[in-house]
């Protein structure tokens, strides 16, 4: 895999993850690009897209687009079955996850991304090691007294029917 | 769903806002992200978002250089500066706090600062260095903290480091974030820094560690390969290792070495089918289980790496059929993952060896994928069909009212890839309506890279398969036209070639040069401003070329239409150029005066210097018929130049400049090494560089799609590879190879299936043999509208047509039913060549016209090998006998260069004849007497002619070198040519770039009247240079007392020193890695009746005693030592016309010393 993008419908990007290095205006013209040819999909329409020399697998979550570039190698499904399991992992960790889990503590989507994925490949596929590592993380986090859990109590408010389902 | 986020998203902003609600009010008072993107999420206008984040940047900027600031702060600071920068505004200030961060925070702010800096820099940032020294610091202390601390202090360390509580896994934390960091984006140079410490993570008892330090270490190899390579057992290790996590990162690393090297790792194979029968079995723990599939990733790898062992090697494709069988089985279940596992395990049974019951499955399952209602499979049996549709054109048969259908899919992509389906297909007879299908296509698809290809695919199949030539006039006129200035320039370029050269009937050529100049006459009087530039040029340079084979059309009417094209607003000065050279061709003078006139003065004075060239030119040769006819005769062959590209005309200028005290040219790339004083070996990927892998091909190598894949890396090769011999480890990803005359196709037939699927002629109903076939059922077209169903059973057969007899003949190439109309003669200049006016014209006619068939280029492959063979196990004895051929080269090589004393060389008996100087006469008088004081030892083998060094009265100094198998004997003469002896003498050699060693010495201090001393040494190269020069004294007594010394200097070609260097395509491809000099050049190619490749290696062999290590299609290997082990090696293609050569070699200058000589050696043919 080459990279990972996360945007909205509106066009915002939400989470970026380059596996190979790039020039800054290399990565926004492909952030550019992504977004103009998947946000022009219509429903029901082939995940699967060809980008110049790279094949992309996107798919819509919510409101939300996941966009995986992958090497020609690749395996076209597979990279769909990653992009799910990453939206397993962070359901699991947000419980019922949304956008606004993902706005508001991109970092923490940004760590359960490093614990699954590594070079652009998987590392870890069971949930729950990802789950345990994660949680590890936490129990420091709270250690330092750090309560920044804003994003879901402020989701907790809006708690039914919002969570990232195709 | 998405309905409610949308609606709580539109919400948010007045949510956000309640300060009064308890939720919202933590919000804004504890987060300032939080406020942040309240803030942004209240904005209307892109205008004030601007200003609401230049606003935030500040006071960010403002508080991360306060010293107040704790790290705790920063860390919220930096997730502010992530979100900006992810809003697309730039927070470099706050690039080098986060690397602090990274270096002083805790844990978890370290954490923080990790990501903020993998999101903020990129590879070439010069902040790295303090990154490395960072990770570094990490490594280094945990490394110490493991191996040299006692536990306690270890405890108290690292408390004081975290002031946590659990030590274990907050280190491990700590190292995890390194190891992410250090795969992600390391530098290359900097990977030997961190290299020892991530090795040693292997052996981490934490297997997630483990698993992160294989997967940095594949990154490694993915950047540079040879500095991971020493490590190669280690990775035997970690494939052993028993986490199965470990064990399936190694297949990473795995995956990519095969890919380079297959031969070095069959010996694996039933290691990775026991592996891959444990997983499908289900023997690894529940964890790794997807949706109860057992390990799918693990099962993908493995399943691609068996493809590429197995690929054309039937012992080893024989251990993995059971296994790949069982996956089969296994994998029915009605899920995403599984198909991902299906669609591995169908393009790997098409890749291995071919096994009739599973290829049947395989087919099946291709079926089922194409068939299916999920577009997302449709897309993939797409795929997998274009893979295999060559070697099993029946299956596309069988699915072909799908294929129809999916050309008019309402979605694009799956459009896209039918045509690259049917583009496999083309043949003769159904050309044109795959043509048209492509054009259509063209017409409304918008992406350029998409455009790109297609152009290219659709202007390959028009000079393959033209019906007729207006057909093709018309469908390059269409290509020009979509294609616009977009296209690659070789389209043009070979366009024009093509009706340059011609073909085998003059007629045909008349004609098909005046169709196309009729057809450019309307565009030009229509609307020539729509055209594109490349269109443009193309019709100007046939205008000018061949408007005359049009009676009724005046010169004059074509002047004044190109004339029209230089008033063109848009018109660029490129087009301008090959304007006015059409109009330079077309003008006589008389009623065209005028026009050229006007527009000749209008240019002369132009600021661009070729556009006033070109004017002033059209001025000269307008007012000059005569010269004109001289300069640019009409209908003129396409002819020969020679181009000296070792501008060895220069040599003597050089060696003067030299002499006077210059500094020795270094070429570019020599430069920059010597800039970079970085101690690494600045090596590009293997996969990448070396040109032999697939991958490179088929993005470069645009021509020849039938050989190479073009954008779809799944297609195999054609049948181009099919003569190709066996056992190479260099293979394009071919599949081909293993389908012969009577191959699979005849062993696989059972009778039901031929009966259904052996379509025995294009115009039978599809309708019918969708009956036939229980697969079609499925499909909608069962029960259509008779009309649509009509026009598509019409375009089915059309399509279609030629597909059954082709599969009868069992693809031995393309056999098409109807000859191809356009025999290609040899492609056009390359990719590389720039579409520009002046060069082009020259080069798309110089070209010689070698016409190498794709079919003829097999055989001659064939016979190729079989002679190599030959060569190679007569290569000993026959190593003597092309020395000589080598120094009988050298010696009209170096005529030239040295002018006092010339080494000419002697073949034998046969005197080659040197000029002869004044200094030469003695030599030469005493040559056959010389030839006789040759020591015995080397009398039999073959040496150069004996060159007079220099003379006095009293002495006459002589020498020549002999050839040995492992050294180079240089032999100098000395002759007493005076009446008296001479006494105490002295003979002393030297050199600067080679090693002299005394072997023997017959001077024994005193040479008596008349009689002749002889020096012996031995000599190897120290430092290459084109040619090397032993300088020496003789110092001496005359009888009468008085000391004399004579001076002399001998020079020696280094192709003397050269010797084949016999190696394995493996130990070839392991050095190619570790040498870091190299050069690269394009040499011409030889055009004898043979094919180009192998007659230019063979002639470079015979020249210069290389030794071809591997010829592949278009690709050789050839190695080389210098005396004594100084290897060099040398891979070479052909491309476009030239052979394109790459030396390596451990030693500095070697590769550019050898170019020369190759260079000249293919000159002196």
């Amino acid at each position: 895999m080459r990279f990972l993008l996360l945007f909205s419908r509106q066009g915002k990007l939400r989470l970026q993850k380059w596996f190979t290095p790039l020039t800054d205006r290399e990565k926004k013209k492909v952030i550019r690009d992504m977004m103009m040819l998947v946000l022009a999909r219509p429903p029901r329409s082939c995940n699967f897209l060809q980008w110049r020399d790279l094949k992309i697998v996107y798919k819509r979550y919510a409101s939300l687009y996941f966009c995986a570039g992958l090497e020609d190698k690749d395996n076209e499904l597979l990279a769909l079955e990653v992009l799910h399991r990453y939206v397993e992992l962070l359901d699991k960790y947000f419980g019922n996850v949304c956008e606004l889990d993902i706005i508001f503590n991109f970092e923490k989507a940004y760590f359960i991304l490093d614990e699954f994925l590594m070079g652009g490949e998987i590392l870890e596929t069971s949930k729950l090691a990802v789950g345990v590592s994660m949680e590890e993380a936490d129990t420091l986090q709270e250690e330092e007294k750090e309560q920044e859990e804003v994003g879901k109590t402020d989701k907790e408010r809006f708690a039914c029917g919002r969570g990232l389902r195709e | 769903m998405s309905d409610v986020v949308e609606k709580t998203l539109t919400a948010l902003p007045s949510l956000l806002s309640l300060d009064s609600h308890p939720g919202s009010a933590k919000l804004s008072s504890t987060s300032k992200l939080g406020n942040l993107i309240r803030g942004i999420t209240e904005l209307t206008s892109k205008h004030e978002e601007e200003k609401l984040i230049q606003h935030e940047l500040l006071a960010i900027k403002e508080q991360v250089s306060s010293p107040n600031t704790t790290m705790r702060q920063m860390k919220e600071l930096m997730v502010r500066s992530i979100y900006c920068e992810m809003l697309g505004y730039e927070a470099s200030f706050s690039y080098i706090h986060a690397i602090k961060l990274a270096q002083q925070g805790t844990v978890l702010e370290k954490r923080v600062g990790y990501l903020a800096v993998s999101l903020f820099l990129n590879e070439s940032h010069e902040l790295l260095l303090l990154l490395v020294n960072t990770v570094l610091k990490v490594g280094v202390g945990l490394h110490n903290i493991h191996h040299t601390m006692p536990k306690r202090e270890f405890r108290i360390f690292d408390c004081r480091v975290l002031c946590s509580q659990d030590l274990q896994s907050t280190n491990l934390i700590e190292v995890c974030m390194a190891l992410t960091v250090v795969s992600q984006m390391f530098p290359k140079d900097m990977i030997p820094a961190i290299l020892p410490l991530v090795e040693e993570k292997l052996n981490h008892p934490k297997e997630i560690i483990r698993r992160k330090a294989v997967l940095a270490l594949y990154k490694f190899y993915l950047i540079a390969p040879n500095q991971v390579q020493h490590i190669h057992n280690k990775f035997r290790k970690a494939l052993c290792d028993k986490d199965p996590g470990v064990m399936t990162a190694s297949l990473h690393i795995y995956l990519q070495m095969i890919q380079e090297n297959p031969e070095a790792y069959k010996d694996l194979t039933p290691s990775f089918v026991t592996i891959l029968k444990q997983v499908v079995g289900g023997k690894l723990p529940m964890d790794f289980n997807y949706h109860t599939v057992p390990a799918p990733w693990l099962q993908i790898q493995l399943l691609r790496i068996l493809s590429l062992l197995g690929k054309n090697d039937q012992s080893t494709s024989e251990v993995m059929y059971e296994v790949l069988d069982e996956s089969l089985q296994r994998a029915e279940m009605n899920h995403n993952i599984t198909y991902a596992i299906l669609y591995e395990c169908v393009k790997c049974i098409y890749t291995i060896h071919p096994k009739s019951h599973l290829l049947e499955k395989a087919a099946k399952c291709i079926g089922n994928f194409v068939l299916s209602p999920k577009i997302n499979l449709k897309y993939l049996g797409l795929k997998a069909l274009t893979y295999v549709v060559q070697q099993d054109p029946k299956l596309a048969l069988q699915h072909q009212m799908t294929i129809i259908e999916c050309l008019d899919h309402p979605d694009l992509i799956i459009k896209r890839e039918t045509l690259e389906l049917l583009f496999r297909i083309t043949n003769g007879q159904n050309v044109t309506v795959i043509v048209e299908k492509m054009l259509e296509f063209l017409c409304i698809s918008e992406d350029d890279h998409t455009t790109i290809d297609l152009v290219g695919k659709v202007a390959e199949l028009a000079e393959k398969y033209a019906p007729d030539n207006e057909w093709f006039i018309e469908t390059m006129n269409t290509v020009f036209s979509l294609g616009g200035d977009m296209m690659q320039p070789d389209i043009p370029n070979s366009f024009l070639k093509l009706l340059s050269e011609g073909f085998d009937s003059v007629e045909e050529d008349r004609k098909l040069r005046l169709f196309a100049v009729n057809s450019y006459i309307p565009l030009l009087r229509g609307e020539p401003g729509k055209l594109p530039q490349r269109f443009l040029q193309v019709i100007s340079w046939v205008l000018g070329e061949y408007s005359h084979l049009r009676e009724d059309l005046e010169p004059a009417e074509v002047l004044s239409l190109l004339a029209k094209l230089l008033d063109m607003k848009n018109s660029s000065s490129e087009t301008k150029s090959w304007v006015l050279m059409a109009m330079t061709k077309l003008c006589k003078g008389g009623a065209d005066a005028s026009v050229t006139q006007e527009v000749s003065e209008t240019y002369s004075s132009s600021l661009d210097t070729v556009l006033r060239q070109r004017a002033h030119e059209l001025q000269y040769l307008s007012q000059d018929p005569e010269l004109r006819a001289r300069v640019l005769p009409r209908g003129a062959k396409p002819e020969t130049l020679e181009v000296d590209s070792s501008l060895s005309f220069l040599d003597r200028f050089v060696s003067e400049a030299l002499a006077a005290g210059a500094a020795p040219y270094k070429p570019p790339h020599q430069w920059q090494e010597e800039l970079d004083q970085s101690k690494a070996l600045s090596l590009e990927p293997y996969g990448l560089s070396l040109p032999i892998s697939m991958s490179s091909c088929s993005i470069t190598d645009r021509q020849s799609p039938t050989l190479l894949s073009m954008s779809s890396g799944l297609s195999g090769d054609s049948a181009d590879l099919s003569h190709k011999g066996g056992s190479s480890a260099l293979k394009l990803d071919g599949i081909k190879r293993v389908w012969g005359r009577e191959g699979y196709l005849a062993q696989r037939e059972p009778v039901e299936e031929a009966a259904q699927v052996e379509v025995p002629s294009p115009i039978q109903s599809p309708g019918r043999q969708g009956e036939g076939d229980s697969l079609h059922s499925q499909t909608p077209t069962q029960t259509p509208t008779p009309e649509p169903e009509q026009e598509k059973q019409q375009l089915a057969s059309s399509l279609f047509v030629g597909l059954a007899s082709q599969s009868s003949v069992s693809l031995m190439g393309k056999s098409e039913p109807t000859p191809q109309r356009f025999r290609r003669k040899a492609k056009g200049q390359g990719l590389g060549s720039s579409f520009n006016a002046n060069e082009q014209i020259s080069s798309s006619l110089i070209s010689p016209p070698s016409a190498v068939d794709n079919l003829l280029c097999n055989n001659l492959l064939d016979s190729n090998n079989s002679s190599e063979l030959a060569e190679q196990t007569s290569q000993l004895s026959q190593s003597l006998t092309t020395a000589n051929g080598t120094c009988h080269a050298e010696a009209e090589l170096t005529e030239s260069d040295t002018k006092g004393c010339n080494p000419a060389l002697r073949r034998d008996n046969c005197v080659v004849a040197a000029g002869p100087g004044p200094h030469n006469d003695p030599g030469r008088l005493t040559e056959v007497c010389l030839d006789s004081y040759l020591p015995a030892e080397l009398s039999g083998l073959s040496h150069s002619e004996i060159a007079p060094l220099c003379a006095n009265q009293s002495l006459n100094l002589s020498a020549c070198h002999v050839q040995k198998e492992d050294s180079l004997i240089l032999v100098v003469f000395i002759m007493n040519s005076s009446e008296s002896a001479i006494q105490q003498m002295l003979l002393q050699v030297d050199s600067e770039e080679l090693e002299v060693s005394c072997l023997c010495n017959s001077l024994a201090g005193e040479v008596t009247s008349h009689s002749v001393a002889v020096g012996q040494y031995s000599l190897t190269v120290k430092r290459p240079a084109v040619h090397v020069e032993v300088v020496g004294t003789v110092s001496y007594q005359l009888p009468a007392g008085t000391s004399q010394s004579l001076q002399f200097s001998y020079k020696v070609p280094l192709t003397s020193f050269i010797r084949p260097f016999v190696v394995s395509t493996e130990e070839y491809g392991t050095m190619w890695l570790s040498f870091s000099h190299d050069t690269k050049q394009n040499l011409t190619l030889i055009n004898d009746n043979q094919e180009p490749l192998t007659a230019t290696l063979n002639a470079l062999k015979k020249k210069l005693q290389l030794h071809v290590v591997e010829v592949i299609g278009m690709e050789g290997i050839v190695a080389c030592r210098l005396l004594q082990d100084l290897p060099c090696l040398m891979h070479c293609r052909v491309n476009a016309g030239w052979l394109a050569v790459w030396l390596r070699s451990p030693v500095p200058d070697l590769p550019d010393c050898l170019i020369y000589h190759c260079q000249r050696a293919l000159q002196s043919l």
